[in-house]
């Protein structure tokens, strides 16, 4: 038993690759709990600084500066009456949380936080994590259909429409990030190269970057950033946010597809919808901005560079321990562990991974904060005139300079 | 590293796959029909997975389960469900039905028994192809060997997709 945990630590493969059952356990369950924490953070987050562009404290009540206030919120979710509506559809009722909860936490099997530090890595990485987070939609109409009622049937209806046009964006999106992977041109302006084998796999998509020395957005150096650009508006449309939440406009439908689901079940909605943020972030990040790789790996080389940089994880937590005072020195302990050298090793990777996700994270954020949500038409201008437009001639002038 | 492609996931797939089936012709609600349906294509989907081809397994998933039903429970949605309920759920055809399927399932025994017996070929283990470069060799085979086919095929939906556009809008 301890030779099966132990012998897992010196391979440098993920644990689906290794075949090892106990520590692709571990990892879903870190993963999972990860997720959990990072939803609870982005809740305290999103209130906060949503608060302080109006000029409003926010919650400053449970805790310092309100941190506790999510977990009060998830209490109060927990044991609040569970109401099912009288007509509703019990059984498809029931299956429609659970089903948006499961794929959005599913995706995450395939998302690397670091060489080895992925539950495993497909052949089909890339069209498995938008497969799976597609069959979410199901789960939205189903809730809008099996509440029985208008606003969320019309909520459904509206989420169901867009979220089938933006993943067409999407998709050419990403065929063009795909199609860089075979091209091996080394560094940003190279052209030509076509005739590598391209990938589909999240972790080879990432070292593909690590070879051809270059983040995809700056590959072909406007074409890549053009691609990052569609993604990123697709992807904020496709995870029912503002300025796209029209499934969930209040001033029109109430609360969208979720009007008529309360306690526990409304927070399994939360919950995904959070997730399912992080994870098209997590996509955007290793298709373009290099996944786990830390900045300028080529042009500020060399150990004493690595050594800075690797330093940044412990930095980190010793500057958040400075901001708070209350278990301030529990962060710094943490700061102080990242600095010992083999976990120094271990964390820099997910580090940098989760640095890139949060400023995404952020961003979603900023969006909501202030942008005005567009009309129903506009935003079925913008995806199907604009954006789609785009993404196929990205596409096709890769391919051109691609063979060039 | 051990096969996970066991007999166990095969009957417990195909089972699914038949019961959701039976399911999709026999609930009187179109959409518990449609939602059959989605886990039919979804069973469907593991077995393309046991059958090493996880390329095909994922664009099921994405095409049929992902896209095509969300568009069938939104059409069903839109239409006025409350008639189809009162309706009666199997018409006449049913006994040609049986008969064009049971012919089907004939056809397809003797294709697959036309070189050896059936118990030669529910024994013969199954073939280990390379997995882990399988969208690889479906893109090599589709865009080599297959090029004209492909080309065809992909001419044939544009015109469908013209097709449909003349046909639902008035004005272009």
């Amino acid at each position: 038993m301890r030779d099966y945990f132990y012998s897992y630590l010196k391979s440098d493969a993920t644990p689906g690759a290794a075949g090892n059952m106990l520590w692709a356990f571990i990892y879903i369950m870190l993963i999972f709990m990860g997720l959990s924490i990072a939803v609870i953070a982005m809740n305290w987050l999103e209130r906060k600084v949503l608060a302080h562009m109006q000029v409003r404290l926010g919650p400053m009540r449970v805790g310092p500066h309100g941190l506790l206030q999510p977990i009060a919120d998830a209490i109060k979710l927990l044991i609040k009456e569970d109401i099912m509506p009288a007509e509703a559809d019990k059984l498809v009722f029931w299956m429609a949380p659970l089903i948006v909860v499961t794929t959005a936490f599913t995706t995450f099997i395939v998302v690397p936080f670091g060489p080895q530090h992925a539950v495993t890595d497909m052949n089909i990485g890339i069209l498995f994590m938008l497969g799976v987070s597609s069959l979410g939609v199901l789960g939205i109409v189903m809730a809008g259909w099996a509440s029985n009622s208008h606003y969320p049937l019309i909520g459904a209806l509206r989420s169901s429409a867009q979220m089938v046009s933006y993943e067409v964006a999407m998709g050419l999106a990403v065929v063009s990030a795909v199609l860089m992977t075979s091209l091996h041109g080394a560094g940003i302006y190279a052209t030509g190269g076509g005739s590598g084998m391209g990938t589909l796999s999240m972790i080879e998509i990432v070292r593909a970057q690590q070879e051809q020395q270059a983040w995809f957005a700056f590959k072909f150096f406007p074409l890549g950033l053009v691609a990052m650009f569609v993604f990123a508006v697709a992807m904020v449309a496709e995870t029912n946010r503002a300025p796209f939440d029209l499934p969930e406009a209040e001033s029109e439908l109430t609360a969208g597809f979720h009007t008529e689901y309360s306690g526990f079940r409304w927070s399994l909605f939360f919950l995904a919808e959070y997730s399912a943020m992080i994870a098209v972030s997590s996509i955007l990040v290793t298709l373009w901005l290099g996944g786990w790789l830390r900045p300028f790996p080529n042009l500020l080389a060399g150990p004493t560079w690595d050594l800075v940089f690797s330093l940044f994880p412990g930095l980190t937590f010793l500057a958040l321990a400075g901001l708070t005072s209350g278990f301030g020195a529990l962060l710094g302990l943490i700061g102080l562990i990242l600095f010992i050298s083999p976990v120094r090793a271990w964390v820099q990777d997910i580090y940098w991974f989760v640095a890139k996700v949060a400023v995404f994270m952020y961003l979603y954020i900023w969006y909501r904060g202030t942008f005005p949500r567009y009309r129903f038409d506009q935003l079925m201008k913008v995806g199907w005139k604009v954006l789609l437009p785009t993404g196929l001639g990205v596409l096709i002038v890769t391919a051109i300079v691609g063979v060039l | 590293m051990a096969p996970v492609a066991t007999p166990f996931f095969f009957y417990l797939l195909s089972g699914l796959a038949l019961i959701s089936g039976i399911l999709v012709i026999t609930r009187r609600n179109p959409v518990h029909s449609a939602l059959a349906l989605i886990l039919t294509l979804l069973a469907l989907a593991g077995i393309y997975l046991m059958l090493y081809a996880p390329f095909v397994a994922g664009v099921q998933i994405i095409l049929y389960a992902g896209g095509i039903m969300v568009l069938f429970l939104f059409v069903i949605m839109l239409v006025n469900v409350g008639r189809a309920e009162k309706e009666r759920q199997f018409n006449k055809q049913w006994l040609l039905a049986i008969a064009a399927t049971v012919g089907l399932g004939i056809v397809f025994v003797r294709v697959f028994t036309s070189s050896q017996t059936l118990t030669e070929l529910l024994k013969r283990p199954l073939a280990q192809l390379p997995e882990t470069s399988n969208t690889q060799q479906v893109g090599f085979s589709l865009y080599g060997q297959y090029m004209l086919a492909f080309e065809i095929a992909s001419l044939l939906l544009l015109v469908a997709i013209v097709g449909a556009v003349v046909m639902a809008k008035k004005r272009i």
